[in-house]
């Protein structure tokens, strides 16, 4: 019973999603539009459960005083802050939510991935040691297309641009299309095992 | 005023972010909780103005769509995860979620990513770059194809593709240093100019 209707429901609404490509007219097209506008009020579940988790992991860290557990204080009241201003007073422009949005969130997060930019320094250089052909190829082309999309590249040498052009129009596209294509293969073989059943990985153990 | 304290507070971030290039440190962890905890808020806001007061507390509560009661059961199934006692229930909704995942993916990536992308690739051999194109696609997806050993003519063939696969991550890695560099740029005009004001 724990196993058996889980594999159900995620047999008739694969199959569902499937055959409303083929036959987009009712019952099947309304099934689609019921199952979609579901699935959405669904997904946004599986983030309240997230944070539910966090809230949960941190609560537990404040609880016990474990090592940090200042930081935890520091986090829930982030959150806390957010949830109320954002439920309560609307999160449009002009709102506390969007001050604290424009002042705390978007400056984190900017400087977060910026900070990359020092790690990918290490990282490049790592990769692009070139110790065999391939790891020489994986170079040049990421310098020739950095040097063909920065002004200084075309001060340089203006071919810059067109060599970069050309690697991204046709060996690089070429390379994409090849993973594209084996990346569907993959997708569309995995979708029918878990449709059939015969994949149960998500259901977990038991 | 409020905008002074904003950017006062956004500077004091952004410099405690950046302290982890030094090493990690109570300032940099300050700042990493704060984030995340910030972040969940605005998803948790953002999703409740967006998806549940549209889809499903307006449609349910103010005009009666009474059928809406289900996927409202199927979420709260699922934050039953968060119970280990009760955890079995989610899998009603994780059933669901991954039934309707698959089978939308299973046709939109057969015609987008399979069917479109073979069909771009079926190009006359009038031009060099086609050929090579062409040649690049075939070589990538034979380098793909673990059913026999690379050995021999397919081995060369698949080395062949190991090449476009390579020239195809450098060109993606480039893209991506420059991305991270545009934004530390943001960064730096930010703490120069709008912070500092030595940027005009």
């Amino acid at each position: 019973m724990r196993r058996q209707i889980p594999l159900a429901i995620t047999l008739v609404v694969g199959l569902v999603m499937v055959v409303q490509y083929f036959v987009p007219h009712k019952p099947v097209g309304n099934l689609y539009d019921l199952f979609n506008t579901w699935a959405i009020v669904i997904f946004a579940f599986a983030i309240v459960l997230g944070v539910g988790n966090l809230i949960k992991i941190h609560g537990d860290r404040i609880y016990r005083l474990e090592r940090g557990w200042g930081y935890s204080v520091l986090l829930l009241l982030g959150l806390t802050v957010m949830i109320i201003t954002g439920i309560g007073w609307g999160i449009e422009p002009g709102t506390s939510f969007f001050y604290l949005y424009w002042h705390l969130y978007v400056p984190m997060s900017s400087t977060m991935f910026a900070l990359l930019a020092f790690f990918i320094a290490s990282a490049s250089y790592r990769a692009f040691r070139a110790r065999n052909f391939e790891a020489f190829l994986l170079l040049i082309s990421a310098v020739l297309v950095m040097l063909g999309r920065v002004p200084m590249g075309k001060a340089l040498w203006g071919q810059f641009p067109v060599i970069a052009d050309w690697i991204m129009k046709v060996p690089n596209t070429a390379g994409q299309r090849a993973i594209m294509i084996g990346i569907a293969l993959g997708v569309v073989s995995t979708s029918l095992r878990i449709i059939l059943g015969i994949e149960r990985a998500h259901l977990g153990g038991e | 005023m409020a905008d002074t304290i904003g950017i006062w507070v956004a500077a004091l971030l952004t410099l405690f972010i950046f302290s982890f290039l030094y090493k990690d440190n109570p300032l940099y962890k300050m700042a990493e909780h704060l984030f995340i905890g910030v972040s969940a808020g605005y998803w948790v806001s953002y999703l409740y103005q967006n998806v549940f007061k549209p889809n499903l507390y307006n449609p349910l509560f103010h005009q009666g769509k009474l059928l809406l009661i289900i996927p409202l059961i199927l979420g709260l199934m699922m934050v039953m995860r968060l119970f280990p006692k009760i955890g079995w229930i989610s899998r009603w909704s994780i059933a669901f979620i991954v039934g309707i995942t698959s089978g939308y993916y299973l046709i939109t990536y057969l015609q987008t990513n399979a069917v479109d992308q073979v069909r771009a690739s079926l190009l006359n051999f009038s031009q060099i770059n086609n050929i090579i194109l062409v040649v690049g696609v075939l070589s990538g997806l034979i380098y793909f194809f673990f059913s026999a050993e690379h050995r021999g003519v397919l081995g060369g063939t698949a080395k062949l593709g190991i090449w476009f696969l390579m020239v195809a991550f450098g060109a993606s890695f480039g893209y991506t240093v420059m991305a991270r560099i545009s934004l530390l740029i943001g960064r730096m005009q930010f703490l120069l100019g709008d912070w500092l004001g030595l940027l005009h």
